[in-house]
């Protein structure tokens, strides 16, 4: 479904990826970890076409899409949901999610709402409060939810459990499995290697802009390399 | 308790100080003593009075919050049990139909001043608007919007002196040029970001006082241009034959139409046609206000504050900033233009001295006094800061300094405008 070729992305002079090759299936949980620095938001962002590839070919569902402006690349059927959530805080539940369907017709819209309210019936409840005032778990379900709304084939997710408890990060990765099972491909992007890996159906490792390990979450889990680099031993 | 009467007392010492310049007093030395002059007794009465009462509300200001929480509650059940979108939408309506009345009926009770100063308040409420949507709603920093202003407000001088054209038909076209403008200007610099956005558009409203100064020849430079006819308006006929009848409010006719008072056989009324042009402006405010309430609840609306929160999610969800920005621009623009051409009617003589930078000022002050991104917040603070502004215009050195003690209170008393922008608000729930 998404098919990386030797992408290279330069910040200015600096580059940040040296070249990284992975690929995405139809159906799958994938998860990229990595270290801080690594270069793994810049691979999520590259996906998405800001910053734009330097070298390689980025394919999403069997065309090219490397050449597209993020809001083309955005439209054909890819959702990211940025680091540190980024919703609007602001703005309420209701407007946050009404950003996340800009594009789309009425009905559309009205469906989108009911299916992330279906997900997180929290966010229904609080469907007019400000984006700002949620708590941290409440704000990356509104994020997630956000991103939902244009019924993406393909989710990108950039450390969704960033700063919160070990039990709204159970929950989160639980809503994780579910799109999954609803049908959407999900790339993962974590620190917390354990839980995302467990989740995974594939694993990839970077370290400092290239890949250097990939295979199933399992394999991964029990690698040695892995558990010391990743997962404290 | 003890510790507000130094407060209170400043409070009052404060309000006497603010009368000087407002009212107009002066001190002057009269061999050894300082004496108070322009005013007479009844004056200083007044300034006394209200420095008392701003002495004893400072005073006993909790007091009063809490009788006024005790007695709040009784205003009215029914609107108190209303949920609290309902009960917003109500109050809000109920509001602008006794607005709108007061508005329609006042005018022909007062002296001929008011309504002329009105339409003044009523034109700056256009701009303020117009200015809300690009600085309160898009937070672009735009210190250039007088540009637009002088665009509209050129566009109808001239078309209507060189070609004869009337007000009705330069104020679309005065919009869409001001538009035009907007859209050309924001497309180079929309890239830029805070400061430097703020920069170039001062630069670019200065561009365009120093043209209209320099271009002599086809906009009298700072001579200006005079005898901008007031707009007419249309009255269909039925006898002797159906036709449409330009009907003007000015002794002798223009602009090629008909003086009223001669259509219709009365005395000639020189008030007549400051409150027909008041009325005018009043439509056109409203139209405005109409408008963009609409845009603010439409999608691209929300747009704009979506991208003053955050540019970055903006463009993770695929939104194309340049165009949400520019459409935030251009449509501010076009009410500046709007405004221009209105401007242009009432002044009946346009000059680049009614386009300097202050005039950007004085409309961003309005935005952020009346507290950005509130529409109704943006309409008061027209309205203060036009008043304050005839009241002081006597004394002109005095005005910059009652300002600034303005926008200073304002900012430690209410930092976020005064009627700041609310949204359907509901509290956490405990849990
Ligand atoms: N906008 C930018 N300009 C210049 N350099 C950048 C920029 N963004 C990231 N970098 C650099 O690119 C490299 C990779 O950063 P990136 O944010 O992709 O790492 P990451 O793996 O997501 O780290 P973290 O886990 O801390 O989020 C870092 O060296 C970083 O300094
Ligand atoms: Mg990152």
């Amino acid at each position: 479904m998404l098919n990386l070729k030797n992408i290279h992305t330069h910040y200015g002079k600096i580059e940040a990826l040296h070249g990284v090759s992975l690929n995405v299936a139809q159906g799958e949980i994938v998860s990229l970890i990595g270290a801080n620095g690594a270069g793994k938001t810049t691979l999520l962002m590259t996906i998405c076409g800001d910053p734009i590839a330097s070298e390689g070919s980025i394919e999403f569902l069997g065309e090219p899409i490397n050449e597209k402006s993020t809001s083309e690349i955005m439209r054909s059927g890819i959702s990211i949901v940025p680091e540190g959530r980024r919703i609007f805080p602001g703005l309420t539940v209701e407007e946050n999610l009404q950003m996340g369907g800009f594009f789309m017709s009425k009905e559309d819209y009205q469906k989108g709402t009911e299916h992330v309210f279906s997900l997180f019936p929290r966010l229904k409840e609080r469907i007019n409060q400000r984006g700002g005032t949620m708590s941290g778990g409440e704000q990356q379900m509104l994020a997630i939810a956000r991103a939902m709304m244009s019924t993406p084939k393909l989710l990108l997710l950039d450390e969704p459990s960033l700063g919160l408890a070990p039990i709204i990060i159970n929950q989160i990765f639980d809503i994780i499995a579910q799109l999954r099972d609803e049908g959407v491909t999900i790339f993962l992007v974590e620190q917390n290697a354990n839980q995302a890996l467990r989740l995974a159906d594939r694993g990839y490792v970077l370290e400092n802009g290239l890949l250097v390990m990939e295979d199933s979450g399992d394999n991964l889990l029990a690698n040695d390399d892995v558990r010391k680099a990743y997962l404290g031993g | 308790m003890s510790k507000k009467v130094p407060f209170a007392l400043f409070c009052a010492g404060l309000t006497v100080i603010l009368a000087f310049p407002i009212l107009g007093l002066n001190l002057e030395h009269k061999g050894t003593s300082l004496v108070v002059t322009g005013a007479d007794n009844w004056t200083l009465i007044g300034v006394l009075v209200a420095a008392l009462i701003v002495f004893v509300t400072q005073l006993l200001k909790s007091q009063i919050k809490a009788t006024y929480q005790a007695v709040k509650p009784n205003f009215g059940g029914l609107i108190q049990r209303l949920p609290g979108e309902d009960k917003r939408k109500l109050i809000s309506k109920l509001v602008l139909i006794a607005l709108i009345i007061a508005a329609l009926v006042l005018p022909f009770f007062t002296s001929r001043q008011w309504p002329d100063i009105a339409t003044l308040v009523l034109i700056y409420v256009i701009l303020g608007l117009g200015l809300n949507v690009v600085v309160g709603l898009a937070g672009l920093l735009d210190l250039g919007y007088v540009a637009f202003y002088a665009v509209g407000a050129y566009s109808y001088a001239l078309l209507s002196q060189y070609f004869g054209w009337s007000f009705w038909a330069c104020l679309p076209i005065g919009t869409l040029l001001a538009a035009t403008f907007g859209l050309l200007l924001g497309f180079p610099v929309l890239r830029l970001r805070g400061d430097y956005l703020a920069i170039v558009t001062l630069g670019f409203g200065e561009i365009i006082r120093i043209l209209l100064n320099n271009f002599t020849s086809i906009t009298g430079g700072p001579n200006g241009i005079g005898n901008i006819p007031k707009p007419s308006l249309p009255f269909i006929q039925f006898e002797p034959n159906f036709e449409i009848v330009w009907l003007e409010f000015g002794r002798r006719a223009t602009d090629g139409g008909v003086p009223f008072h001669k259509f219709f056989d009365l005395p000639y009324d020189s008030s007549l046609k400051v409150i027909v042009l008041y009325l005018i402006a009043l439509a056109l405010a409203v139209i405005t206000i109409l408008i963009i309430q609409r845009l603010i609840r439409m999608p691209v609306g929300r747009a704009w504050e979506a991208l003053r929160e955050d540019e970055i999610a903006c463009r993770s969800l695929g939104l194309n900033r340049t165009a949400i920005k520019l459409s935030a621009f251009t449509i501010g623009a076009s009410f500046a233009g709007f405004a221009g051409s209105l401007f242009a009617a009432r002044q009946g003589f346009i000059n680049p001295e009614s386009f300097i930078f202050w005039e950007s000022v004085i409309i961003l002050a309005i935005v952020v006094l009346g507290g950005m991104g509130s529409q109704i917040g943006v309409m008061i603070a027209a309205a203060i800061v036009v008043l304050l502004q005839e009241l002081t215009a006597e004394f002109d050195e005095y005005r910059l300094l009652a300002f600034g003690a303005i926008m200073v209170l304002m900012m430690i008393w209410k930092p976020q405008g005064l009627l700041p922008m609310k949204r359907p608000h509901i509290k956490l729930k405990q849990e």
